[in-house]
């Protein structure tokens, strides 16, 4: 769930059927078992406290945007901390994605479409001692998919606040339907182990380790999607055809390793790098290195600026044209699941309002962020055309990604 | 198997903690760069959450994002 187009979305594969209908059994976007999987390991991932520190009372909101690959969402998310100042603080967040599609595989099996994604997050954090604990719930709705999230984590503080290690459990339960099939009710249930460690290095440097296990059992694919299957296997002149429906296995597990440094630079100034390494049961691994460079001037401004590249294999199973519809077992044609790479450029500027505490309000800042990101698929191509891969010409786009928001603290 | 075998780790680096005899070779008044908001692996959760979804619904990846807290844990 999450910003969505996770690409697809689809209709039936019969394009005069598409377009008859255009108006009213829009197209799905995907997101299904990844956007699940992304609430699962963003609930833990979410930056919690440092053991032995509740986090601070502050109020976010925060208009986002993203426009690419013919998808734009955008929407506001709000985010309320408060707490005791002794062992309680509580938040909630509220965020909405409000969708505009026609990506490329709208284009290619679909019509446009438009929906809104709902998602509520409660969080309690409780402390005692160098301990800490975080239990959270999260909800998410749209017309065709709904999930829970339970997640719990227990942080410990120790060798003189020097080292933190966390703990941290999710499961997830998806109820799953189809906006053009009544026949589709399928669920699928997710469950996520983190683990994590950051360490105080030096007076200027710090690292934070991360491990996460995921597993997921249930329905993993698109509804919507179909591969693209050659109409005539023997006949060299052969078109191709979106009639077959995605095949997904029923299972995939996942880990992923991450090395995070954050270093005070000689001047005020930090620079942030960091690795991850990726691997699943669906053959796919994948790499992610960025680093960010952040400036303060005077005492009004913070300015970031970063850099990200990550590239992945594709999964067994994926294909970006099927000799057959029988070909094999397992058959998907999501790019998610193809081979590619994605480079992101950003900056983000940050401006303190306050000189001096007004009233209740401790500080309060205005902030931008932008991010461009440049995809290219090495084994997806764009067939919009009808042209039959290898002609056609591989598939890329680039995203253009903004937050504003405003941050209060009290 | 392997998570099982992290998580069956805990109870000793808790109990480690208790009778911890290191040294913090990284002082409490030496903390003072640490504990600059600029040192934070995420200044700004809300965005960060954003920002994480972006990447999670288009790429195959998943988990060990970024990086928890930060700063000196000094407050």
């Amino acid at each position: 769930m999450a910003v969505t187009d996770r690409s697809s979305e689809f209709l039936s594969a019969h394009p005069e059927k598409q377009r008859s209908c255009s108006t009213d059994s829009r197209l799905r976007s995907f997101r299904r078992h990844h956007c699940a999987a992304a609430l699962l390991t963003l609930a833990l991932a979410t930056p919690s406290l440092d053991a032995g520190v509740l986090p601070e009372d502050r109020t976010d909101a925060l208009y986002h945007s993203y426009d690419g690959g013919g998808v734009q969402v955008t929407g506001p998310s709000i985010l309320v901390r408060k707490g005791d100042n002794k062992q309680v603080s509580g938040s909630i967040n509220y965020y909405v994605d409000t969708i505009s599609s026609a990506s490329i595989d709208v284009v290619t099996q679909g019509s446009s479409y438009n929906e809104q994604r709902t998602q509520w997050t409660g969080t309690i954090d409780y402390l005692h001692a160098d301990t800490s604990m975080t239990a959270s719930y999260s909800y998410s709705d749209e017309s065709d998919y709904q999930a829970d999230t339970y997640s719990f984590s227990i942080s410990q503080s120790m060798f003189g606040d020097l080292t933190t290690v966390s703990i941290g459990y999710s499961r997830g339960y998806d109820d799953i339907s189809s906006n053009v099939d009544p026949a589709v009710d399928e669920t699928a249930d997710h469950q996520n182990y983190h683990v994590s460690l950051s360490q105080v290095l030096t007076r200027n440097l710090l690292l934070s380790l991360n491990y996460d296990a995921v597993t997921d059992e249930g329905f993993l694919r698109n509804p919507y999607r179909r591969v693209y299957v050659l109409d005539d296997f023997n006949d060299p002149d052969s078109l191709a055809n979106f009639n077959t429906p995605e095949r997904y296995p029923n299972t995939r597990t996942s880990n992923a390793v991450s090395a995070n440094f954050i270093y005070y630079l000689p001047y005020r100034a930090s620079l942030k790098l960091g690795y991850r390494y990726y691997a699943d049961d669906w053959e796919i691994s994948a790499h992610t290195a960025d680093i960010r460079y952040t400036h303060p001037l005077r005492d009004r401004w913070i300015f970031d600026i970063g850099f990200r590249y990550y590239q992945q294999t594709s999964a067994d199973f994926y294909a970006d044209l099927f000799e057959r519809p029988d070909q094999q077992n397992f058959m998907a044609r999501d790019k998610e699941l193809s081979e590619f790479k994605d480079y992101t450029a950003g900056f983000g500027v940050t401006y303190n309002l306050l000189k001096k505490p007004y009233g209740f309000i401790d500080k309060a800042t205005l902030n931008f962020s932008y991010d461009r990101i440049w995809f290219k698929y090495d084994n997806f191509s764009d067939v919009s055309n009808g042209a039959i891969p290898p002609q056609a010409p591989l598939y890329e786009f680039e995203a253009d990604v903004f937050a504003l928001f405003g941050s209060i603290w009290y | 198997m392997k998570v099982t075998g992290l998580l069956s780790l805990l109870p000793g680096i808790l109990l480690l903690c208790g009778c911890s005899g290191i040294e913090p070779w990284v002082k409490p008044y030496e903390r003072a760069h640490l504990a600059d908001p600029i040192m934070s692996f995420s200044r700004d959760p809300v965005s960060d959450t954003f920002i994480g979804h972006v990447y999670q619904v288009r790429e195959g990846a998943r988990g060990a994002e970024g990086g928890h807290g930060g700063g000196c844990g000094c407050n």
